[in-house]
């Protein structure tokens, strides 16, 4: 099928893009890599009245440093993210979850923050921007404003992305081998690009055989990303070894409400967690 | 209606499209280049896939407006010669069986040009997971992936036709289980 009839506009602008969606009325949809909307309106799933595309807003693309942060701008496509040199230093965790991502067309047009802004809870990235404490830049009408990852995820398919907004940029905590962190995203799922069933973002901080900070993210252990929070609490302090790894992933179920669905039970699902959780922190850690 | 200015496997066309037309029906329909084909309704089979800006993309899932501006290559634009010379990946596709049916094999060829342009020497692993946005219902893969491995040792300079050229750990891996059996 094709899409039902739209209207098209094509910004070069943050400004330009605002002022078209704030013209186009009630029923608009921001374009940005497309690789979920079009085929959600090639469904009619959705079928908006106007079609706002980003593709060609230069100054939402790129990767900057600002002092301990990285600044991803939102239409930085997946290709780009697995290119840049600033993210392969600094944040390796988002690089390999990013590798995961669908397949390389896909991840040729595809954007961090169109994945973002999507909230698929069975994308790979909300996790890993969810464990890295990222923060979303968002630009409205009123000026912008900047959420934390812990309250832009709200439900499933459903950020705090009001009418009107726009996702701009992800500002990335630094997260460096140099001190002492080690990452690994370890993902479940059946065939070649396929949704996750579970995945697990670790990232481990490790000084002097202690590990000193855990942050983990949980992908499609509920409605929104999540954090396994009893493991990363049974983790600061202890030894780096196998036992206390295998002990703290444990818990990494805890608290979650993942969903039943024709690819796993929940009760599999937690399981998983489990399992997926233990892998990527002995990796993590250097186990 | 838009009007879009691009370049097609190196004839450039101006044509009024509605925003919602994809690209791939843009380039069948409107401009006949039915070489490339449309395998699915959801994004994930890859036989639509060409080269917009020298970069592989499944033209069912971009917008022909999108494409205003730039340079596309299909299938029926990567053989030289007025296509009298067959592309290296085409003509080791045909040599080496990488197709059976064939509704796949423009997917599949230029998703393995793409890859091929990133990585001139890929082993079996990376080749399964470059074209793992492609889907074959025929092959089982085995001869695309062998296809692209003696396509990029031609590319790269070496004998054609002689994959011992690099060491080609996918042979002797798929080898085994075959050996096992019999």
């Amino acid at each position: 099928m094709i899409p039902a009839a739209f209207a098209y506009s094509r910004p070069t602008t943050v400004e330009e893009a605002l002022q078209a969606i704030a013209d186009g009325g009630d029923d608009v949809k921001v374009l940005a890599g497309g690789q979920s909307l079009i085929p959600v309106m090639r469904l009619r799933l959705a079928a908006p009245e106007l079609v706002v595309d980003l593709t060609r807003v230069e100054e939402l693309r790129g990767v900057r440093e600002e002092g301990d942060q990285l600044v991803v701008g939102a239409m930085t496509t997946h290709a780009d993210v697995l290119s840049d040199p600033l993210l392969a230093q600094y944040a390796q965790l988002l690089v390999q979850a990013t590798e995961t991502v669908a397949d390389r067309q896909v991840r040729r047009r595809g954007t961090f923050g169109g994945a973002l802004a999507h909230a698929d809870p069975a994308g790979d990235l909300p996790a890993v921007a969810l464990a890295l404490d990222a923060e979303f830049v968002i630009a409205g009408p009123a000026g912008r404003r900047t959420v934390p990852a812990g309250e832009f995820f709200v439900d499933y398919l459903t950020t705090v992305l009001e009418e009107g907004e726009l996702l701009v940029e992800i500002r990335l905590p630094k997260i460096a081998a140099a001190d002492g962190w080690g990452v690994r995203y370890e993902k479940f799922n059946r065939v070649a690009q396929a949704w996750s069933i579970v995945a697990v973002a670790a990232a481990v901080r490790r000084e002097g055989g202690r590990i000193t900070e855990a942050r983990i993210g949980l992908t499609n252990m509920g409605p929104t990303p999540l954090r396994a929070s009893a493991t990363e609490a049974a983790l600061v302090g202890v030894d780096v070894s196998l036992e206390t790894v295998t002990a703290a992933a444990a818990q990494a179920a805890e608290g979650t409400s993942p969903s039943n669905d024709l690819n796993a039970q929940a009760d599999y699902r937690q399981h998983l967690a489990q399992v997926l959780t233990k892998r990527a922190l002995a990796a993590a850690a250097g186990l | 209606m838009t009007q879009i200015n691009v370049r097609v496997d190196g004839a450039s066309y101006s044509d009024d499209v509605e925003p919602r037309t994809l690209l791939v029906h843009y380039l069948r329909e409107q401009l006949g280049k039915v070489g490339t084909v449309v395998g699915c309704d959801t994004s994930n089979c890859g036989a639509c896939t060409v080269h917009l800006d020298g970069q592989a993309v499944k033209s069912c899932t971009v917008l022909a407006v999108q494409a205003d501006g730039s340079e596309v290559t299909t299938i029926e634009g990567v053989a030289s010669g007025g296509g009298a010379t067959l592309h290296p990946v085409q003509r080791a596709f045909h040599e080496l069986h990488g197709l059976q049916c064939g509704f796949c094999t423009p997917g599949m060829i230029m998703a393995s040009i793409d890859l091929l342009k990133e990585n001139p020497d890929p082993t079996e692993t990376e080749v399964r997971e470059g074209i793992e946005g492609n889907l074959c219902r025929c092959t089982g893969y085995q001869n695309i992936v062998r296809a692209v491995q003696q396509a990029a040792a031609e590319m790269r300079g070496e004998a054609p036709g002689d994959p011992g050229a690099s060491p080609a750990a996918g042979d002797t891996a798929a080898a085994e289980p075959m050996a096992a059996q019999s």
